[in-house]
């Protein structure tokens, strides 16, 4: 049996790779779930053929977790997505990080090998906490705003790098009882620190690091393990991870250091709440949208988070029905960080049903908006803010946006005049050819619909 | 403690440079369902904690802790890759003839 295993993990290995491979399109997205299981299935029972005792524990384990995962991921809906994702971070991380743990009260091991568990213990733990506390925040169990104070920066160095000297320290092979439990601790503290300045609509960034590094926590493991599977799949996911993150900064042209202590949208919200007072724009009535929108021959959605929050994509869809059905070129466009994690959009209007060749990249279809009559933001608000273009000083300059502002006709649908996450006017509210669309997304949208349905010949 | 670090470095840089080229490739329609993907994978520290569950040498403590472990790793496998193909199955490119599971709640 010891000569098939290291066989059976490296098919296992290949699985993974096609799996990531087979997810570049969404035809054959679906294969590569299947095989990644598969070869997760093989390297499981490969693995418990050599166990030497106690496989009645290891069933129930199996068991357990299974019980526990598989109505987690059937029972949320989708618009939790992103919490969900935050928790499987949460417990994959915890899983290194305890293996880890375990290790090292077996073994009590220094050199390489210590630095290696170091590493596995320190990302897990954190990616844990770091990952629980942005579940609560994606949730609303806590406030979404970041939370700072003074010198929170200060601490949070000091607590890492408590961390890393005793990191050092046990690999270097000193070790008392005390350092390896402290260790842990900073690590736990360090994850929370992490997360507690991090407000929501930076979470997609967030969300890929953590993503990362619960993936190189894995990779370690498999150092301490001398098992090359475990490498393989952490550096596939670690990378995986940090492509996404800084696909994420650079689509809100912002560095990781930025994102992480700069605690934006924070300092300039009160600043900015003043001078949002009193400039006039127009309104529009669901009637009016409608006739707009029947009249036209290219729309163009932009949906943003409040989309998600209203629960608006389904009544967007039978909108979308309706105007396809009457020769009305409508599609969508989807800036990077929408959201509250990469792709997140693009999830739930699949789940609405529109098919997802009309819902296209910023790249694809900024061209296309000075060709496009209608532009409607729904409950998008900084990524479509021309000021990021032209203002300077602007804490979203130079941030690519969706030039919804270029369309004949821009139609924004908004609660009230409050500003985005970023604190900060938006212009386009502003313009002649701008029309508010006051109220909730779900039921203007919904008016929307009742209207046009009953225009129908 | 016969580790081959040399040759687990020369794995783990190929296997970095290999998911960065493959994960330049994904469509950004599917960025949520790669994350999910891509995070069960990782989940393979559940042959870890296999291992150490059924150790003979474990002792309480590490087994306790093997056993934890074992039990989040599943979760993260399970609901890693059943959310992946929940949210990948919604993907489609035409309308759909009849309003089917996209329209359950």
């Amino acid at each position: 049996m010891d000569s098939i295993l290291p066989l059976i993990y490296l098919f296992a290995a290949l699985g993974f790779i096609l799996a990531i491979k087979w997810m570049n399109h969404p035809s054959t997205a679906r294969r590569g779930v299947i095989i990644g299981e598969i070869g997760m299935l093989l390297a499981v029972i490969g693995t418990l053929l050599r166990a030497d005792v106690h496989l009645d524990w290891i069933l129930a384990g199996l068991a357990i977790g299974s019980a526990i995962g598989a109505p987690l991921a059937y029972l949320m809906p989708m618009t939790a997505v992103p919490q969900l994702t935050a928790l499987s971070h949460a417990f994959g991380a915890l899983a290194s990080a305890l293996i880890g743990t375990a290790e090292y009260y077996k073994e009590t091991p220094h050199g390489l090998t210590m630095g290696a568990l170091a590493a596995e213990t320190l990302l897990g733990y954190l990616t844990t906490t770091a990952s629980i506390l942005a579940f609560g925040k994606l949730q609303e169990i806590l406030p979404t705003r970041p939370l700072t104070y003074k010198g929170q920066n200060v601490v949070s160095f000091i607590v890492l790098g408590g961390a890393v000297v005793l990191g050092v320290m046990l690999t270097a092979g000193w070790s008392d009882p005390w350092m390896f439990p402290a260790f842990i601790g900073f690590a736990l503290m360090f994850g929370i620190m992490l997360v507690t300045p991090i407000g929501g609509a930076d979470m997609p960034t967030v969300i890929a690091l953590l993503n990362s590094s619960a993936g190189v926590a894995a990779a370690a493991m498999g150092f301490v393990l001398d098992n090359r599977l475990l490498i393989i799949a952490g550096a596939l996911n670690g990378t995986a991870g940090l492509l996404l993150s800084i696909i994420m900064c650079k689509a809100m042209n912002r560095s990781f250091a930025n994102v992480l202590f700069g605690a934006f949208g924070q300092v300039t919200a009160g600043a900015a709440a003043g001078s949002a007072v009193a400039r006039p724009v127009r309104s529009a009535t669901p009637e009016e949208a409608a006739a707009i929108l029947d009249a036209s021959s290219s729309v163009i959605i932009i949906p943003g988070y409040g989309m998600a929050v209203a629960q608006a994509q389904h009544k967007i869809r039978e909108m979308y029905d309706l105007l396809t059905r009457r020769g009305v070129n409508v599609r969508f466009a989807i800036h990077p960080v929408a959201g509250r994690m990469p792709g997140h959009m693009n999830v739930l209007l699949a789940e609405a049903d529109i098919p997802y060749d009309k819902l296209l990249e910023m790249d694809e279809i900024n061209g296309d908006f000075p060709m496009t009559d209608v532009a409607l933001v729904v409950g998008a608000n900084d990524v479509v803010n021309p000021l990021a273009r032209s203002d300077q000083d602007s804490p979203i300059s130079g941030m690519p946006i969706l030039d919804a502002d270029k369309a004949r006709t821009v139609m924004i649908i908004k609660r009230g005049m409050s500003p985005g996450f970023a604190g900060i006017d938006n212009e386009l509210y502003y313009m002649d050819k701008t029309l508010m669309l006051f109220g909730d997304a779900k039921g203007f949208v919904g008016n929307i619909v009742k209207e046009l349905g009953s225009n129908h010949h | 403690m016969n580790h081959n670090y040399e040759f687990g470095l020369y794995v783990f840089m190929l296997a970095a440079f290999l998911g960065w080229e493959l994960v330049k490739r994904v469509s950004p329609l599917l960025h949520t369902p790669l994350m999910s993907l891509s995070n069960a994978i990782s989940a393979i520290a559940v042959v870890g904690a296999i291992a150490l569950t059924g150790d003979k040498t474990a002792t309480t403590l590490i087994r306790t802790l093997a056993f934890i472990a074992l039990i989040t790793a599943t979760i993260n496998v399970v609901a890693g890759y059943l959310i992946t193909d929940r949210m990948l199955k919604m993907f489609r490119k035409r309308e759909p003839a009849a309003p089917s599971e996209g329209e359950r709640k």
